[in-house]
């Protein structure tokens, strides 16, 4: 997988912008999808109480997460579906790995799954000769060209038609040229179907599992999901601990949500609720841990647990808009992913907390009601405590600190050329400030307010 | 320890005190006219949908409406004059060649157009994914307004597979242009009988 | 009623006219208002950059100077979010927690204690309104966007009542303007990006001015409007509102 090496999400973004007609284009597209949420949000009646009700069920979750995994398992196993626990990527790895060996099986398809993704899973089935494609549309381009997802519901929405032409003409052997969607899209059918018709293997991931009946339900648009398990013989689940709801009717609340949230539609159009094996099948389910069980001790960041990976928060984020998904150098992109990834690898990405304007339409949209700005800045204190802050930031902080907190100091540094001068980002003119490149500073007036105020009103009260 | 017992020894440790759950009788969806509600939501996701009056008129839009040269199969007994019936000892791979399939839906949701499928209904699970058409019977008062009514009447009834359906299979995933038929059916005809 | 007035550290030094206005409008509604001179900075910048730890001194500060008033009214929405979300002390926490009930923003003071309805203003011309994020999302001083639910905006209520404006229509009416504190200059190319594409909202759509309750958008906005000569300019809502005949 191509590798965006050790730059950060402000050189990664200022890379994409660079090419203004696309980022103009990838900005409008995704504000577009915005706008659809919305008119689904309009149009649904106790929309704000719904989302009130998914949070609920989601804190319900996490709160009991310890009797619900211990009801799941207990009910897949009922329904003949083969159980195993993962504490971190490379256990989910081995066992996949384990599964497929057993039944000398060398090639599978897969679905959309985030958390295979999070696991590397691709790469470490091919480095054992096992060969891996990725059937959902966008993923799959994500996948010839050799790059992660940039969305986690549009995982090609970085590209150009004309971009995914010049991939199909070189993998799958189209017209140069070549870049009508539909034409593309069918192109893409064609090879998939044989795809999903050789293999013996599928794997999936699951949006719910129900703890109550030990079902899970996979929501896919392009049938992708179940073109694979359908036709396989093996059928492997794997999914994230949180991915709980405690019974069946809560589906409602949730179906009702997802993907209003995420696309704008009234419901995704496949929303399938797999519980046991066909005849001749083997059904394998990997409840996955990879962190999520620290994060539940994380008191302000548990919340995070109730994601449903809608994508809502990337669509409306105006970072994200503008600077792209790949940016945030992390599976899981966009403000979401700017929380999760923190709890993973802290110095990693100790970048992404600081990559939002905190102007909070990410929590505005969320349909589990996480608190995902606050996140961000509750992440940003853990960040700077830990250490993972560049000692000259902690210096200039620390300055400024001190002279706001004396107002001798801090008149007297007005005084002498305006305190904020020496620690505003956008005062210093010259060519090195990153205000000053592409802005300019404010004219700075003659006196300032509190200077006039003490010459005329000041006296007046006196 | 295996991992089992750690992940469950963790989680319990780290999960705050519990909270309850919300109150779902509080979700009432209500349309003054549920099939046209239908019909309408249907229609905007990429479906078509026809109210009729009986098989013979499903027959005859069929007839019509579908290459009856190419492969068309039914899980329904009524309609082998103009399909094949389905046979649950095929392999789902059989199936690859189907053009139409013709299936009978317990439920349909008036608030987003889907249809609930059991794998009992499908007749294979396969059957309604793998099919380059796809035609769904449903009776009139099997349309229900909301997810928490399909649920409702969902039950406790026990399947090993079931699904909601929601138009013709698409994807956007280039430049958001919207394109049906992405891997399972081109198009998805619902008839609503009467 | 005594109003103890709180202008931000930049508010200040950059834009003494927006003080002004926001003290003379006061006044003239018939408030009795003292600007306390010991005032420093609300601490966000510290806090918001992950150094909340190091704002104590400021918010004792803070306190010291503001307990003693009846309300507490701002010209800055983000400042006064900062004080109602994160002001705290060790010395004083009763009156911290005091001070973040009855610390308000200029236009909700107006809108919801004085309950203005009516402004002796007038300010003939197209005005484009950035509503800023934290006076939006976190004050809800106007309906935000992605909710469900009736609108209002209390600044578009005030706005509405001086004589010859006309508010412009935007596409986008409230995206955020990618200011974000150091986020401007860590995230320089986003922040100038999103900075940008707000001026060509209210560019297009025939604003001649650009208003808000919060100026850190604003000076943020003019440093673009600035740099490409445009003749578009930046106001402060005090400003406008406090506009005479």
């Amino acid at each position: 997988m191509r590798d965006t090496g050790t730059k950060k999400h402000a050189a990664l973004a200022e890379e994409f912008i660079q090419d203004k007609e696309k980022a103009d284009w990838h900005d409008g597209a995704l504000w577009w999808i915005r706008q659809k949420r919305d008119m689904q949000a309009n149009q649904t009646p106790q929309w704000e109480e719904l989302r009130e009700a998914a949070s609920a069920i989601k804190m319900n979750v996490i709160t009991n997460l310890h009797t619900y995994l211990l009801q799941f398992e207990a009910n897949l196993k009922k329904n003949g579906v083969k159980v195993y626990w993962a504490a971190n990527a490379d256990e989910h790895n081995q066992i996949v790995y384990s599964i497929l060996k057993e039944k000398n099986i060398t090639e599978m398809v897969k679905s959309k799954s985030m958390l295979t993704e999070e696991c590397n899973l691709n790469e470490y089935l091919e480095e054992r000769g096992i060969g891996v494609i990725n059937s959902d549309l966008g993923e799959y381009i994500q996948q010839i060209d050799n790059e992660p997802p940039s969305h986690i519901v549009l995982p090609c929405i970085h590209k150009r038609k004309e971009e995914i032409g010049a991939l199909f003409h070189i993998h799958l052997g189209t017209e140069e040229g070549l870049s009508d969607p539909t034409a593309l899209t069918r192109v893409a059918r064609k090879h998939l179907r044989n795809v999903f018709l050789t293999r013996r293997a599928a794997l999936t991931g699951a949006n719910f599992a129900v703890a109550e009946t030990g079902e899970y339900v996979v929501c896919t648009n392009e049938g992708n999901a179940d073109m694979g398990a359908h036709l396989a013989e093996v059928q492997i689940c794997s999914m994230g601990l949180e991915k709980i709801v405690p019974e069946k009717k809560h589906l409602a609340v949730f179906l009702r949500l997802l993907a209003r949230s995420a696309t704008g539609q009234p419901i995704t159009i496949y929303s399938s609720h797999f519980k046991k094996p066909r005849p001749g099948q083997e059904m394998h389910l990997i409840l996955v841990d990879a962190g999520r069980s620290r994060l539940l001790g994380r008191e302000d960041f548990r919340n995070s647990l109730k994601c449903i990976k809608c994508g809502a928060c990337m669509n409306t984020c105006p970072v994200y808009r503008k600077g792209s998904g790949l940016s945030y150098h992390n599976t899981i992109t966009g403000p979401i992913g700017a929380i999760l990834a923190p709890n993973l690898d802290m110095e990693k990405h100790a970048d992404l907390p600081f990559a939002s304007t905190l102007c909070g339409s990410c929590s505005n949209v969320c349909p589990v009601k996480i608190n995902i700005h606050d996140q961000l800045y509750k992440w940003r204190q853990v960040i700077v405590k830990e250490g993972y802050v560049a000692n000259s930031k902690a210096l200039s902080m620390k300055a400024m600190a001190f002279t706001l907190s004396s107002p001798a100091a801090y008149q007297a540094a007005g005084k002498t050329g305006r305190w904020v001068l020496n620690y505003a980002p956008f005062a210093i003119n010259n060519k090195f400030n990153p205000w000053y490149k592409q802005r300019d500073m404010p004219g700075g007036p003659k006196e300032s307010f509190g200077e006039w105020y003490a010459k005329n009103q000041g006296k007046k009260e006196d | 320890m295996s991992s089992r017992e750690e992940i469950l020894q963790a989680v319990l440790h780290n999960q705050p005190e519990s909270t309850p759950l919300p109150d779902m009788g509080i979700f009432k969806v209500e349309f003054e006219d549920i099939v046209q509600k239908y019909m309408e939501i249907f229609k905007s996701i990429g479906g078509e949908v026809y109210a009729v009056h009986g098989l013979d008129e499903v027959k005859t839009m069929i007839n019509k409406k579908f290459d009856n040269n190419k492969r068309v199969i039914t899980t329904l007994p009524a309609l082998n004059d103009i399909a094949e019936l389905f046979s649950p000892d095929a392999t789902p791979h059989s199936f690859d060649d189907v053009e139409l399939a013709i299936i009978k839906a317990p439920l349909a949701v008036a608030e987003n157009g889907a249809v609930w499928l059991t794998e009992e209904a499908m007749g294979q699970r396969i059957i309604p994914y793998i099919c380059q058409h796809l035609a769904v019977l449903i009776d009139e008062d099997s349309i229900v307004a909301s997810m928490h009514d399909a649920y409702a009447r969902i039950g406790a009834a026990d399947y090993g597979f079931g699904g909601f359906i929601g138009g013709p299979s698409k994807t956007a995933d280039i430049e958001q242009a919207l394109v049906l038929g992405a891997h399972g059916p081109l198009t998805m005809t619902v008839f609503i009988i009467k | 009623m005594t109003v103890g007035l709180f202008i931000p550290c930049y508010v200040n030094q950059f834009y003494p006219n927006a003080a002004k206005a926001t003290l003379q409008l006061l006044q003239k509604l018939g408030v009795d208002v003292v600007y306390p001179a010991k005032q420093t900075c609300c601490g966000q910048p510290m806090a918001n950059s992950g150094f909340e730890h190091l704002s104590q001194g400021c918010n004792d500060l803070f306190v010291e100077n503001f307990a003693e008033f009846d309300y507490i009214v701002g010209p800055s929405a983000s400042c006064v979010l900062h004080i109602k979300d994160h002001l705290h002390s060790d010395h004083a926490p009763e009156e911290a927690m005091i001070i973040r009930e009855k610390v308000y923003e200029l236009v909700e003071f107006l809108t919801d204690v004085l309950k203005v309805d009516k402004l002796d203003a007038r300010f003939p011309h197209k005005v484009g309104m950035h509503q800023s994020c934290h006076g939006l999302r976190g004050l809800h001083l106007a309906k935000m966007s992605e909710l469900v639910g009736p609108p209002f905006s209390k600044p578009e209520q005030l706005l509405n009542m001086v004589d010859g404006l006309e508010l412009v229509t935007l596409d986008r009416r409230d995206d955020c303007c990618g200011f974000g504190g150091t986020f401007c200059v860590a995230e320089e190319a986003v922040s100038v990006k999103m900075g940008k594409d707000r001026v060509i909202d209210h560019t297009k759509n025939g604003a001649e001015y650009i208003t808000s309750p919060d100026l850190s958008c604003l000076m943020h906005l003019e440093g673009i409007l600035h740099r490409d000569q445009s003749k578009v300019k930046i106001i402060h809502i005090a400003e406008i509102l406090n506009a005479s005949l």
